[in-house]
């Protein structure tokens, strides 16, 4: 019960939460990480997952990528891209580190969509005289959708858990709140900049499952 | 006396005078990491049975149960270990039970989704032969969602594997104990060699709950 409300009165002074080491700065540095690691694995896999899964190729490829980032340990990737001459261009490393694990769930989730679109309606579709772009852009896309954005909203949980760990390895972000609690063995910042992150990265589960219901549906239910 | 020129000395990625002079010190990160990984495991698999049978059981039960399940598995791993240090201490309990809860996470939905998957015939003819709730539970229902429970046990298992690493941060991280030493002091063999054998025994701990789910549900093999 002491660690509770010491935790609360770390989280409710002011002191805490500006300058540098604050959790506002903290935070921003958390989300600026967050998105632009998510658009840039947009970037990277989308185009390729819906190319490999138009042409029905590369599957076995879209698949293992996912056991093989789950095997990997995150914590490990970080500290190697660290030691690597990467590691002294400052955020490099960690947003490579990143990227590298937003890219599987993206990729997967795309390529699984593209081929579960209904055969019928593709087929249909390529007799309606339709070329592979037009199918690709105006028939499998918008009904690969649901699952695409399932792998978007588990790569953004995914990139906000890197991103914490990130601070073992030097990043910045709110992991920092808690490794800087454990260098100075102040368990009620720990806690504190735990409850911090676990409620970013609630509220980031939140807002995609949000934007999914609020999507119009199209095509059959996907889980 | 010059000091040697060894890939110790020149601090090389990839060195065999590491393996062989730190042996005992990856011996024993390698025996940390297979205990704390096969005791989370252990613990979350005998959690993870009665809230899957109960949300099969009782549909009202079935929300709550999922949605905690994701919740949990939305707190990033660094935070999750913090949140338990008020309860553990720097302690291995307290890596154990935050790989309990993520792997208790992955069971349960996949024990679920195995049960579900059980056709209504099957249940039917079960009950029609006389069995009871608690005999049709564990002789038909179980060992039907084995095949579905036992990917949860793979992806559970190898996931912890790579997040005992994290333990470093209080000290009982096995293998990530040395990445994070190796870390501060830029030893570059050390932090590759760890991060190798983490990868090694997941993929191995991965090949071996394979064989033995062959082993435990041999009516599946027919079929492949």
């Amino acid at each position: 019960m002491n660690t509770l409300s010491d935790t609360w009165s770390w989280l409710t002074t002011a002191a805490h939460w500006s300058g540098p080491d604050g959790v506002w700065n903290r935070l921003g540095e958390h989300l600026f990480l967050t998105v632009v690691c998510l658009l840039i694995s947009c970037l990277i896999a989308l185009p390729v997952a819906l190319v490999l899964g138009h042409l029905g190729k590369g599957g076995a490829l879209a698949v293992n990528l996912s056991n093989i980032g789950r095997a990997v340990p995150t914590f490990a990737v970080l500290v190697l891209l660290l030691l690597t001459p990467i590691g002294t261009y400052g955020q490099w490393s960690t947003i490579i580190a990143l990227v590298l694990f937003a890219v599987p769930p993206l990729l997967t989730n795309a390529y699984v969509g593209m081929r579960e679109v209904d055969r019928d309606v593709v087929r249909a579709a390529r007799g309606m005289g339709m070329t592979g772009r037009q199918m690709l852009l105006g028939v499998e896309l918008p009904l690969a959708l649901p699952l695409i954005l399932t792998g978007v909203r588990i790569a953004a949980v995914q990139l906000v858990a890197t991103a914490t760990l990130a601070a073992l390895a030097g990043g910045g972000g709110l992991g920092r709140i808690i490794t800087a609690g454990f260098n100075l063995a102040a368990t009620p910042q720990v806690v504190a900049g735990a409850i911090l992150v676990a409620v970013f990265a609630l509220l980031v589960e939140g807002l995609f499952e949000a934007g999914q219901r609020l999507a119009p549906r199209r095509g059959p239910e996907t889980a | 006396m010059a000091p040697p020129d060894d890939c110790l000395a020149r601090n090389e990625w990839i060195c065999g005078a590491y393996l062989s002079s730190r042996r005992e010190i990856l011996v024993e990160a390698v025996l940390q990491h297979l205990q704390l990984t096969a005791a989370a495991v252990a613990v979350a698999v005998v959690l993870a049975v009665p809230p899957a049978l109960a949300a099969r059981r009782w549909r009202w039960a079935a929300g709550p149960v999922l949605g905690l399940t994701t919740i949990l598995y939305t707190i990033p791993s660094l935070a999750m270990f913090s949140l338990l240090l008020p309860l553990y201490g720097l302690s291995a309990a307290l890596v154990i039970a935050g790989l309990v809860l993520y792997s208790l996470t992955l069971l349960v939905r996949n024990i679920l989704a195995g049960l579900r998957a059980v056709p209504e015939e099957t249940r039917q003819a079960a009950r029609g032969m006389g069995y009871g709730p608690l005999r049709l539970v564990l002789a038909v229902e179980l060992p039907l969602a084995l095949p579905a429970a036992m990917a949860g046990l793979r992806i559970a298992t190898v996931s912890a594997v790579s997040l005992v690493t994290v333990g470093a941060v209080v000290g009982h991280g096995g293998l990530g104990n040395l990445i994070y030493s190796g870390m501060n002091t830029y030893f570059k063999a050390q932090v590759l060699t760890a991060s190798v054998l983490c990868v090694v025994i997941a993929v191995a701990a991965d090949l071996l709950l394979l064989g033995a789910g062959r082993l435990l549900t041999p009516w599946t093999r027919r079929r492949a």
